[in-house]
């Protein structure tokens, strides 16, 4: 059998190149978060929030919404885009490993979502006056990685779930308004009432709460919000291996 | 080598209620070139994809070099074409090339794989730049850059021109020249018959033929008459002749037929004054198949 290092350098590298080739992806996931901020965290800089300067609160926010982003594109659209083009037939039939794909796709999302914090991190320090020590700055991207995998999953299940054709539409109508309820983009307390409610039960919202911790705008314990965080990797968890197994029955059995 | 490259015994496969294999038994030994041909849904693809190991059985047993057809190690022996299987768009025949190679122990080098496959000068080009007949040398180039014991290769000419074809057929020749295996699914009758040493002809689900391509056309369509007249001949002439097939070109007859001695006598009874040539030649495969699988198909 072929050694397993240079199959998932190689299987690293092509999903690597795949991504930074295409510019819509590489456009939403690296440079929307900077735009993002641009527009709402650069002017609300010197505002304090949550006990920060603003600057720093929303390069938190923005930071967030970046990682989990990167998750649910390249595991929800690429996997339904790659699915529908029966991308995975040939490869089904060679000796790959599973795992060794499964991995190099979660290395290859993980460097992305590196590049694109690197990327805010450079821009809100030289706009936003966001002064962090390297403490804070590794514990928000450790912190920011290892949450993110109810994000993965929940890209998993959409890539296995939905048509290739309606992947984008899903990942954006499931992206977009729940950051806005969270409070990734806006503030919770300008959205209407019910949002408000339904707001801190969302996992971008128990998400948020691990990106505005790190940085120093949160005073109460974290733990509720991780609980909550760890239900919905467990649920989506079930979901994506559900999504998985419904296309191992339709195509591989 | 000992023991068989594949073998299925009583192999079968059914899609909800219907029977895509019905207990196929085939064994294929090391060094063979062998064509499965069948019309389309004959279930082809279906004993392919069960030999590799996408596919389970319902029933039955299929071995890849003695061990389950998803073993790695089974399948580092192997390479692989697959009918409509995509790679991505994004990637360059070079980035494909090392990225498969990097899955066998023993792959060959990339600038030679891309050599073989006559895709020099590609190396650069994106996959979804390539022309349809380049894409199918980069699936050949893919197939092969493991140094592969056997191919397995599903309608492999799917897509190319003649010309096309033809140098891929002459690839393939050299390629098992070699000594090695070669498992071919295809309806272009033509191509199992300049390739294969032994074809396997699969009609709904079951293997109705296993023989030299010789055999097949000697045993089963036998003879093709030729027959030319004056002018077009009225058809009670060729009314109920001992024939399987009957096809009329204005004034020239084709007559498919186990015992053409007796096809020319009864035309010669009938309305011998008419016919002005006469040619008795072997069957071709794709007339042997047609009639194998019992139906005049196309």
């Amino acid at each position: 059998m072929a050694p397993v290092g240079p199959m998932l350098f190689e299987q690293v590298r092509a999903e690597l190149l795949k991504l930074l080739r295409s510019p819509i992806f590489s456009l939403f996931s690296l440079a929307l978060p900077v735009i993002f901020y641009g527009f709402f965290g650069v002017g609300n800089a010197d505002r304090l929030t949550n006990g920060v300067r603003g600057g720093t609160f929303l390069m938190a926010s923005f930071a967030a919404y970046a990682v989990a982003n990167v998750m649910l594109f390249t595991f929800g659209i690429s996997i339904a885009v790659e699915r529908g083009r029966r991308m995975d037939l040939l490869m089904r039939a060679t000796p790959l490993r599973g795992w060794v794909f499964l991995l190099s796709r979660i290395v290859a999302a993980t460097c992305f979502a590196l590049a694109a914090l690197l990327l805010l991190g450079v821009f809100a320090s030289l706009t936003g006056g966001v002064r962090l020590d390297a403490g804070r700055w590794a514990g928000l991207t450790v912190k920011l990685l290892l949450g993110s995998l109810p994000f993965l999953l929940l890209g998993f299940a959409i890539g296995y779930f939905v048509s290739p054709n309606s992947a984008p539409a899903v990942v954006n109508l499931i992206g977009l308004p729940m950051y806005f309820a969270s409070g990734i983009f806006a503030p919770l307390q300008i959205l209407p009432e019910f949002v408000q409610k339904v707001g801190p039960y969302l996992p971008a919202y128990l998400y948020g709460q691990v990106a505005w911790d790190a940085v120093g705008a949160r005073s109460d314990p974290l733990w509720r919000d991780l609980v909550g965080l760890a239900i919905y990797t467990v649920a989506f968890l079930v979901l994506a291996l559900l999504a998985f197994n419904r296309q191992e029955n339709q195509r591989f059995s | 080598m000992p023991g068989a490259v594949v073998e299925l015994v009583r192999a079968r496969k059914d899609y909800g209620g219907t029977r895509a294999l019905n207990d196929v038994d085939l064994r294929i030994e090391a060094g063979q070139v062998v064509a499965v041909l069948g019309p389309n849904g004959a279930g082809k693809t279906t004993a392919i994809n069960l030999m590799l190991g996408i596919r389970k059985l319902t029933s039955g047993t299929v071995k890849l070099f003695g061990r389950p057809p998803t073993d790695p190690v089974a399948r580092s022996r192997c390479g692989v074409m697959l009918q409509e299987s995509g790679v991505p768009d994004l990637l360059t025949v070079e980035d494909l090339v090392r990225l498969f190679s990097s899955y066998y122990p023993r792959h060959l080098p990339a600038a030679e794989v891309i050599r073989k496959a006559g895709l020099e000068g590609k190396a650069g080009s994106r996959f979804g730049t390539l022309s349809g007949g380049q894409q199918q040398r980069l699936y050949y180039a893919l197939a092969i850059c493991g140094d592969p014991e056997v191919l397995f290769l599903d309608e492999p000419t799917v897509g190319l021109d003649v010309e096309g074809r033809r140098a891929f057929l002459a690839d393939l020749r050299q390629w098992a020249g070699a000594g090695r295996t070669i498992i071919l699914t295809t309806h272009y009758l033509e191509e199992a018959d300049q390739l294969a040493q032994r074809i396997v002809v699969i009609d709904r689900g079951s293997v109705i033929a296993d023989a030299t391509p010789a055999v097949i056309k000697s045993q089963v369509a036998g003879k093709k008459v030729v027959l030319r007249f004056r002018s077009e001949p009225p058809r009670a002439l060729l009314d109920s002749l001992p024939a399987t097939s009957v096809q009329v070109d204005g004034d020239s007859v084709q007559i498919l037929s186990a015992d053409p001695v007796a096809v020319v006598r009864e035309v010669m009874r009938r309305g011998g004054d008419d016919v002005v040539d006469i040619d008795v030649i072997g069957a071709d495969l794709e007339e042997a198949f047609v009639h194998l699988t019992g139906a005049a198909r196309g």
